[in-house]
């Protein structure tokens, strides 16, 4: 980590804190602003290679294209309850599960935090295992047709390696 | 002002109807990881959509203080965040250890 690196990371986490500390107190007179400023200082200087490591590359494209995935994402979310709701409440609860496991062709810790908890939250999938090395997911399907998503139709792997541009 | 209390009401209704089937689903599936997927899933949309029912109920009725509506956000962010991931920790840990899971015709545990 270079210096532009790490002056880059300490920017960016006094801004988040200090911003954090804003919205939660609400008082905006000197000396809660001081406060902040002195507390998110300390945080700062404690953690400040824990938020960011480094300066990625093509930051900016990556969080607006990070921004478009959110509202497809919560519509998969709604689909997720509705289809769990369905198969609660149908007297014969059509459930046969599952394990999957399946190889991508993604790398960063970044993409890979989103896409576990993507799987998590969309229909009837939970991420059980991720293996960082050869990008690989194992993960538990509620059902055939939801196992079939990851394996056949591959749209989230798809969706989510555009967002992170690691093809 | 009507319109905004019928919004909020279908909102805090769909949360609870949410909130429910988690409950239903949790003592209707048969083992461990199939219970987590009613659970975790629901409780994620529900608390959710409650929680912007209430924003916007508190943004109609106490304009002065919006402060406490980007709280609120707030707090739906974290809980997207941290409701999956303590999702996959609790069925990480119990493949780690070994549970098998439930295959269908097999009795419910």
């Amino acid at each position: 980590m270079n210096r532009g690196e790490k002056g880059f990371g300490i920017v960016v986490t006094f801004c988040t804190t200090f911003l954090f500390w804003l919205i939660l107190s609400g008082f905006f007179d000197a000396f809660h602003l001081i406060m902040g400023g002195i507390c998110s200082a300390i945080v700062t200087f404690i953690s400040h290679g824990l938020l960011v490591k480094g300066k990625g590359k093509k930051m900016l494209p990556k969080s607006l294209r990070f921004l478009l995935y959110i509202p497809w994402e919560l519509w998969q979310i709604v689909l997720a309850n509705v289809d769990v709701a369905y198969r609660v409440l149908h007297p014969k609860m059509p459930i046969d599960p599952l394990i999957i496991e399946f190889e991508t062709s993604l790398r960063g810790d970044f993409a890979f935090v989103t896409l576990a908890n993507s799987i998590t939250l969309t229909p009837g999938t939970i991420t059980i295992f991720v293996e960082p090395e050869k990008g690989k997911f194992w993960v538990h399907a509620l059902a055939k047709e939801h196992a079939q998503a990851h394996l056949v139709d591959k749209t989230m792997q798809r969706k989510v390696a555009d967002v992170f541009m690691e093809w | 002002m009507l319109l905004i209390h019928v919004v909020v009401a279908i909102l805090l209704t769909a949360g609870m109807f949410f909130m429910f089937i988690g409950a239903i689903g949790l003592l209707r599936f048969p083992d461990f990881y199939t219970r987590l997927h009613a659970t975790g899933k629901c409780d994620t949309l529900g608390e959710g959509l409650i929680i912007v029912g209430l924003i916007i109920y508190h943004l109609f009725h106490y304009p002065r203080t919006p402060l406490v509506a980007v709280k609120l956000l707030l707090l739906i962010i974290f809980i997207f965040i941290a409701n999956p991931t303590a999702i996959h920790a609790i069925v990480k840990a119990a493949y780690r250890r070994g549970l098998k899971p439930w295959k269908w015709g097999e009795e419910r545990r």
